[in-house]
């Protein structure tokens, strides 16, 4: 399987196909997850003949798998029908993103007859109190859990999304085993991200440095942590010439309002299927293509890294932060967590504070004689 | 002699990517590239047509070989990927089906 899948994203990249799309069906949610980042207004989301158009533009494209999220997918009362159309017409392997607590046995149900490949719930706490805080609602963490239960009872395959922030920097390991309790997967996201509009107040969410270390060297969660921790081999020509990941290249992404972007971590607008069709975007959009051009050795600061190898900078965070050519500051975080050794991003950083603290002490008689 | 008919199982996934046909297994999410007469089953497979029609028009003018011994293989083919639930096969007309979208 693993091979395969490989083999087949290794075709989609030198045919340029996008192999694996992700449709935001609506950014309204029934949840106010503190560390969201988005506007959960509705600023006019596609109809379903505009989705079920673009859906059909897809599958001519090549997408073979397709992530519905949200916002909450459920919100749609045209739900049901977008999923038997990606489906049963056009046979898309479908992954579903929920917080699930719409899904009843009735729903479980028609999620097993229609049949997708995953569903991903988001789970904060395996304590109520913590995930509810989160979400804001109270009893969300009941009703995702009945949901969890309702879908596992039809043989689906549920997978617990665990985001990890400061109010529940303590709970993964009880999410995990919750996670088994229930007969499901779980992963673990350390990463809050920026809001989609650039504000990035949200980040203070994020745990701090020491919580960071001890979730990297947790064995439970990484296996062999001397291997996962392990400094990285220097960077030879054939990695400088590697993609610093899928975004643009095999993978993109679709908001409610039809804007597509490389990644739904990476909001550099490349076009609208409302007014140009999707492949064409894909292929021809001028900042598709700059960002397929980027290679590491074209990376500011990061090219000179220790890090650079092994590093999972994300370029749609440091987009984010100004440029995507640049570094991410939140995976240089990862990447000292992980090594003890500071990233070249934070040593410039610390030497431009270093020079700012001489500016500032200089005496006016000084700068006057200069 | 009975006619089998063959519809595709709604619950895989699929897709033709740079000409191969990529299909995901409902079942266990295993993925499998079908060759060239396996993607003529799966694409004439509507539930409708008989076999025998699929082989004699599509398979016996695409590889020119004689019907019987072409019907015989495919016969086998369509059993094989009936157990993997990629095709379902029977002595009846299976009602269904979507179209399949051809990638541009």
């Amino acid at each position: 399987m693993i091979g395969l899948l490989e083999e087949m994203t290794e075709k989609a990249l030198k045919r340029n196909i996008p192999l694996s799309v992700q449709l935001d069906l609506t950014y309204r949610c029934n949840e106010r997850c503190v560390h969201c980042y988005l506007d959960h207004n509705d600023h006019g989301e596609m109809t379903t003949a505009e989705i079920k158009h673009l859906l059909k533009d897809m599958a001519e494209a090549g997408v073979f798998i397709l992530t519905l999220s949200g916002g909450e997918i459920f919100l749609r009362k045209d739900f049901f029908e977008i999923l038997e159309y990606a489906r049963r017409e056009l046979f898309f392997c479908v992954k579903l993103k929920t917080n699930a607590i719409l899904i009843k046995e009735q729903e479980a149900a028609r999620i097993r007859d229609i049949g997708v490949e995953s569903i991903q719930i988001s789970i904060y706490s395996h304590r109520p109190e913590i995930h509810d805080a989160i979400t804001l609602v109270p009893g969300s963490l009941k009703r995702s859990i009945d949901a969890v239960r309702f879908l596992k009872s039809q043989g689906l395959r549920v997978i617990l999304a665990n985001v990890l922030m400061v109010q529940n920097a303590q709970d993964y390991r009880g999410v995990r085993a919750l996670a088994d309790e229930l007969g499901v997967e779980c992963t673990l996201d350390p990463t809050i991200t920026p809001m989609m509009d650039g504000d990035r107040g949200v980040l203070s969410l994020n745990v701090d440095r020491g919580s960071l270390k001890d979730v990297f060297r947790d064995k439970g969660l990484v296996g062999d942590v001397d291997e996962f921790c392990a400094i990285a081999a220097p960077a030879d020509e054939s990695v400088l010439s590697s993609l610093p990941c899928s975004a643009g290249h095999t993978t993109c992404y679709v908001s409610p309002y039809g804007d597509v972007f490389p990644c739904v971590q990476f909001p550099l607008p490349t076009g609208n299927v409302r007014k140009e069709r999707f492949i064409d975007i894909w292929r021809y959009s001028d900042r598709m293509n700059d960002v397929r051009s980027i290679r590491l050795k074209d990376l500011t600061t990061c090219t000179s890294c220790t890090h650079v190898s092994a590093c999972t900078r994300c370029p749609g965070l440091a987009y984010m932060e100004g440029n995507m050519r640049g570094p991410s500051s939140l995976d240089c975080e990862k990447s000292f967590a992980k090594t003890g050794i500071e990233s070249a991003n934070m040593l410039a950083k610390k030497q431009a504070r270093l020079n700012l603290v001489q500016i500032q002490g200089m005496p006016a008689a000084s700068i006057a004689i200069a | 002699m009975s006619r089998l008919f063959l519809a595709r199982n709604p619950r895989v996934a699929a897709r033709v990517l740079d000409g191969e046909m990529m299909i995901m297994s409902g079942k266990d999410s295993t993925l499998f590239t079908l060759n060239k007469t396996a993607t003529i089953l799966w694409q004439s497979a509507d539930g409708t047509t008989p076999l025998d029609e699929i082989v004699e028009k599509r398979i016996c003018a695409e590889f020119e070989v004689g019907s019987d011994e072409a019907l015989k293989d495919a016969e086998t083919l369509a059993r094989e990927l009936a157990g993997h639930e990629i095709l379902q096969i029977s002595e009846q007309p299976i009602q269904q089906v979507a179209k399949i979208v051809e990638t541009r």
